[in-house]
């Protein structure tokens, strides 16, 4: 079976300074996979080319076997929470709805549909009771998880998640957790940065190491050690954990 | 009164009054998403840059027919935006640099251009510099007409594409994840920008045209947190600012138009960023002036309640001077302890001695617990 995403020789540059360099990565369907490396490695980068949001100087990428385009499979997107202006004039539900845009298709406004799906993510993410919340009053763990409820709501099969995990409280990260194992079972593919090396093993499956080029990457068991740990921090990483 | 009722019987004035609200209306509805997209200065780099269009569109057919000149001013304004974005592509300067850049060059030439026209041996060019700061006198029902027409088209726009602009305004990449069409919802969104800005020109100038895009949004931010009802309320700030300055240019004063309609705008982003509920300044203040109120009131309960402590009984009584000794400021505290006693926390002897009540130990408890939670 091809696999959930494979990415050939990716190069990413910005004007000179190659930020991804000659990257391979395979992703087999139905996991877990961490992308970890150090800041500036690239791993940005890496999930929004393989979304196509970065044109790549060279390189390809195959989603399930097949070019991704509008046609071949649906992905899933849960960008840095940074990314945009909180104190844009909308609420948790309407931005949870914008997961549902491309598929309304021209002209068509959300009706109660949609609003039934946008409502089951919340409730996935435990967000429900803050429908109608202004986005301006949400916290850094609550933001991210109306997020992940807008990109639920795409329906994907691949799922792109960038820092799902940073900087949010405690109550979010088991949310998330659980949700990531919830896709898992249900035959969904995730990937994610990931910046916490200690939960690494525990979170994921696989885990790719990158610092422009890809160090490592396959089974978390096979690849989270620390010869290829210093190989991507420089050796100047203090190790935190054995693993198993 | 005397206004309103000349404006339904005066024709010149109910021409000016229509067509001041109409571009009121669609700067207000665009300036919105200028607004959220954080490009309120494209509208300044847009609305100078159709100077030279418009010189050039008279040169060229030698008409001052409405439709025409607005077709050059909105290709040169459009094409300052497509010289803004391929700098900023394309080399290391940066967007407001690039925006300046354009504006002065498109506006310098203009300026020439305008300069030119004057001198030529033929009367028909006189009004052009009108164009500068505005001229709502200068309306007829043809400008109305065609001013309606083009503004009917950018409102259906808006409404048809309503939830792709919206995203394209809160979140373009996760639009790109969808595979919406990004770039042509950009360049169809400037385009009605374009649009909205030319149709203002003639009477509020190309100088000032870029406030009407701001203002109005900038108010309408002010009271509300949903976009379509923000939307709505630029829409008739920028109508009822529009209006009420092309009626006081037009009256005995007559002042320019575009800087009395500006200034009309302004009063109402003035008056929005103070009174406005939640996000005005002026309820921000009374918020916290509440607010700390509240802290220095229960600063000296507590305060009454370490001095309390140190006594076998907690409802021992205390002079106001060796209470206002404890708190840290030493203002005077018997504004905070006649609150107090007002809420039956503390109770006074009627002269200068006050102690704790039941009520008043019990909320010390709920504070400290609250304190070390």
């Amino acid at each position: 079976m091809a696999h959930a995403v494979e990415v050939q020789d990716l190069t990413v540059a910005y004007r000179d300074k190659p930020v991804l360099w000659d990257v391979d990565l395979q992703v087999p369907s139905g996991v877990l996979t961490a992308i970890v490396g150090p800041n500036g490695a690239g791993k940005t980068t890496l999930i929004k080319a393989i979304l196509g949001l970065i044109k790549p100087a060279a390189g390809q990428v195959l989603l399930f076997g097949k070019p991704y385009n509008r046609h071949t499979s649906h992905v899933g997107y849960v960008p840095q929470r940074g990314s945009v202006d909180w104190d844009f004039p909308t609420n948790v539900l309407d931005v949870t709805l914008m997961g549902l845009y491309g598929r309304l298709g021209w002209v068509r406004r959300a009706g109660r549909v949609e609003r039934d799906i946008a409502m089951q993510a919340l409730r996935q993410v435990g967000m429900h009771t803050f429908a109608n919340r202004q986005i301006s009053q949400l916290s850094g763990g609550q933001q991210q998880r109306v997020f992940l409820a807008r990109a639920l709501v795409q329906d994907a099969d691949v799922y792109f998640m960038d820092e799902p995990l940073q900087g949010v409280d405690a109550t979010t990260e088991l949310t998330v957790i659980g949700l990531l194992r919830e896709l898992r079972s249900s035959g969904k593919t995730v990937i994610a940065v990931h910046h916490d090396l200690q939960t690494v093993t525990s979170y994921f499956d696989e885990v790719m190491l990158l610092n422009v080029r890809r160090i490592a990457s396959g089974p978390v068991g096979d690849v989270f050690t620390e010869d290829n740990l210093r190989l991507t921090y420089g050796g100047r990483v203090a190790f935190v954990q054995a693993p198993q | 009164m005397d206004l309103i009722s000349t404006l339904f019987s005066d024709y010149t004035l109910r021409t000016v009054a229509l067509g001041t609200a109409l571009l009121g209306l669609v700067s207000g509805a665009l300036g919105s998403f200028a607004v959220l997209r954080r490009q309120s200065l494209i509208g300044d780099a847009i609305s100078h840059a159709a100077l030279p269009g418009i010189g050039l569109a008279f040169l060229i057919t030698g008409s001052k027919f409405p439709l025409i000149l607005m077709v050059g001013a909105a290709l040169t304004g459009w094409m300052a935006t497509a010289a803004v974005m391929t700098i900023t592509t394309n080399s290391r300067i940066k967007y407001d640099s690039a925006l300046g850049l354009a504006l002065s060059v498109f506006f310098g030439l203009g300026l020439v251009i305008l300069t030119f026209i004057q001198k030529l041996p033929n009367a028909q060019q006189a009004g052009l510099d009108a164009f500068l700061f505005g001229q709502a006198a200068s309306l007829i029902v043809s400008d109305v007409v065609t001013m309606a027409g083009l503004g009917s088209l950018v409102l259906l726009m808006v409404l048809l594409l309503w939830k792709e602009f919206k995203l394209l305004a809160f979140d373009p990449e996760f639009a790109r994840t969808l595979f919406l069409p990004v770039r042509a919802l950009d360049l169809v969104l400037t385009t009605l920008l374009v649009i909205a800005i030319v149709i203002g020109l003639q009477t509020v100038g190309v100088v000032l045209m870029s406030a009407m895009i701001v203002a109005p949004a900038a108010a309408a931010r002010q009271w509300t947190n949903r976009l379509g009802i923000m939307v709505l309320l630029s829409m008739s700030i920028g109508a009822v600012a529009g209006v009420s300055g092309a009626l006081m240019s037009t009256g005995a004063l007559s002042l320019p138009t575009g800087p009395t309609i500006v200034l009309c705008a302004t009063l109402i982003v003035v008056i929005s960023m103070m009174v406005a509920p939640a996000r005005g300044l002026l309820w921000r203040k009374l918020r916290r002036w509440a607010r700390h109120r509240q802290l220095r009131q229960e600063a000296v309960l507590l305060d009454l309640f370490a001095l309390a402590s140190q006594h076998e009984d907690l409802f021992h009584p205390h002079n106001e001077a060796v209470i206002a000794i404890m708190h840290s400021r030493q203002a005077s505290v018997r504004k905070p302890l006649r609150a107090l006693a007002e809420r039956g926390w503390v109770i006074s002897d009627g002269l200068a001695l006050w102690s704790l009540t039941q009520g008043g130990v019990e909320e010390c408890q709920r504070l400290m617990r609250e304190m070390s939670a």
